[in-house]
């Protein structure tokens, strides 16, 4: 499918924000909070899947934010808005929203993208939840007052330059969560994973990042071992609920 | 203007083939076209006992394609009759190719034997070629004698055309075609994947756990198809040609150096949509070139 860029900036240290547009408006694209787009760019044989951080379904607007780390992400970050992309879309299964008061979300750095569009259809559905956005450094830090819009924010740095010193860990004790979505570099996950043992199933859901190579689950790349047998990364995950997890 | 080719007495509607390993079961592709409009397709490569494969990361990048050492995930031939057979018959009605490998010439033999007996079956791929996994797959495809024995046994309980899929990673790829077959394969699937590397800058070791992996994708397309013609000069069975197919020009230009038919691989994981394009695109690059029936130009180049 064919989006294209209207803007595609800088909103931190290496961190863009790019908004696109449908070409042609297509009223069967459904996107989930933590699905994700695989990107054709430009030079590179491989796609690049990017966290879906909102969709619009009625004005079809495509919000993704994007770290750059290699010459994929490079590439893209000097797209100049009026450049189409070829997007597949909807990839991947998606956090599964369940019932909560106080649900907690938990980003660390580029992993905090997929849990605004979550803030959104959550707060959206009544609940009230809380966003615990890990960063490095205050330069590294974006997001914290559109977060700020749509749900309670606690902002947390490992130097101290911004919010509240340490990592997201630190924070989650003090807070009354009755569910936990997760996003971001596994050393991180693992961290939350040792403190959401008392959640119900299904109550602790985590995002998994691997190398992947069609992103729709052709070529089995990706698969990890799971409690639930093997599981691909880019088609049954990325979202793993702690139950399936199987660190290694 | 017609498409069909025909491998061994197997008739297909056309020559396009999505390859071993980049289509799973068929199910992945299903939300993007009505995969019927295939000419056949090589399901993934199954083996005895399910396989979960080399350790992670197990795909790269280069310039003009992806290297991978997935290793033969599958899961295991039984389920793969008992579940994934049945599932796809609900969307696709063209005689399958089924890719077996294995670890010893018996699991070949089993494997070849039960695939025979599927229906849905039009033809067994012996894949000896697999360069990711050790004391399988490319240990029977480097020499002649091993390709000849593991042929011949198959060829024995095989009740359906048997082709080999041959690896480039050798001297003479023509030899060991001639040796599968005097020892009674069908046809000839050709290249796998090419050995290849990469490493990582920062750490300084290679990019996939397994140190090496297997090259695909427009960057392997002059290589295959000069293995493709060296062997169609030395074979008379048919030639299954594949290596860095991503358009309807490539797989004319893959026909013309002697391929029956054309396995299109790496292609479908960067686009989808790509052997449903190629199908479309075919009639329209015929007229431009003045053919009118694709099979007449087999090897047409010699």
């Amino acid at each position: 499918m064919i989006f294209v860029i209207n803007e595609n900036r800088p909103v931190a240290k290496e961190v863009f924000r790019m908004v696109l547009r449908a070409a042609i408006a297509n009223e069967e694209v459904r996107l989930r909070p933590g699905q994700f787009v695989n990107i054709a760019v430009e030079g590179c044989y491989l796609r690049r899947p990017i966290s879906v951080c909102d969709w619009d379904a009625r004005t079809q607007t495509l919000t993704l934010l994007y770290k750059t780390v290699g010459t994929g992400t490079r590439a893209l970050a000097r797209c100049v808005p009026g450049t189409s992309l070829d997007l597949l879309t909807g990839l991947g299964n998606g956090y599964t929203p369940v019932e909560a008061r106080r649900p907690a979300l938990l980003g660390g750095g580029v992993g905090t993208p997929p849990l605004y569009f979550l803030a959104k259809e959550l707060a959206g559905a009544g609940q009230k939840p809380v966003a615990v956005l890990g960063f490095n450094t205050k330069d590294e830090m974006f997001y914290h007052e559109e977060f700020a819009t749509l749900c309670d924010v606690i902002v947390t740095t490992a130097d101290g330059s911004y919010g509240q010193k340490g990592f997201v860990t630190d924070a989650l004790p003090g807070l009354a969560y009755d569910a936990l979505y997760v996003c971001g570099p596994e050393p991180m996950l693992q961290a939350v994973f040792a403190q959401a043992r008392a959640l119900p199933a299904g109550h602790a859901q985590f995002s998994f990042e691997r190398r992947m190579g069609c992103g729709f689950g052709a070529c089995m790349v990706c698969s990890c071992k799971t409690t639930a047998g093997y599981k691909r990364i880019c088609k049954d995950g990325p979202i793993l609920t702690k139950e399936e997890i199987l660190w290694t | 203007m017609d498409l069909s080719v025909t491998l061994s007495g197997l008739k297909l509607q056309n020559p396009v083939i999505p390859a071993s390993g980049c289509f799973g079961f068929g199910q992945e592709y299903l939300p993007y076209y009505d995969i019927n409009m295939l000419g056949s397709f090589s399901f993934k490569g199954t083996t005895l006992a399910p396989r979960f494969g080399n350790e992670l990361p197990r795909v790269a990048e280069c310039a003009a394609g992806m290297l991978n050492s997935v290793g033969l995930q599958n899961p295991g031939i039984e389920k793969v009759i008992a579940e994934e057979l049945p599932r796809l018959r609900a969307h696709f009605h063209q005689p399958l190719i089924a890719n077996i490998s294995g670890f010893s010439i018996e699991e070949y033999t089993a494997c070849c034997k039960k695939m025979a007996a599927c229906e849905q079956v039009g033809l067994v791929e012996l894949n000896i070629s697999c360069p990711n996994v050790h004391g399988g797959g490319l240990a029977f495809g480097a020499d002649a004698h091993s390709a000849a024995a593991v042929t011949a046994a198959c060829k024995k309980v095989c009740a359906k055309p048997l082709y080999v899929k041959l690896s480039p990673n050798v001297t003479d790829i023509a030899e060991i075609a001639c040796a599968c077959e005097a020892a009674g394969a069908d046809g000839l699937s050709l290249i796998n994947t090419l050995l290849g590397m990469r490493l990582d800058l920062k750490t300084r070791k290679p990019i996939l756990a397994n140190g090496m992996g297997g090259l695909s994708g427009p960057a392997v397309f002059p290589v295959a198809l000069r293995m493709v013609w060296q062997t169609y000069q030395r074979v008379k069975i048919p030639i299954i040609g594949m290596g860095g197919v991503a358009c309807a020009r490539d797989v004319i230009e893959m026909m013309l150096a002697g391929a029956a038919a054309v396995q299109v691989g790496a292609t479908n994981l960067v686009n989808p949509m790509v052997c449903k394009e190629i199908i479309e695109d075919l009639p329209g690059v015929m007229k431009e070139l003045g053919i009118l029936r694709l099979q007449e130009i087999v090897g047409a180049a010699h």
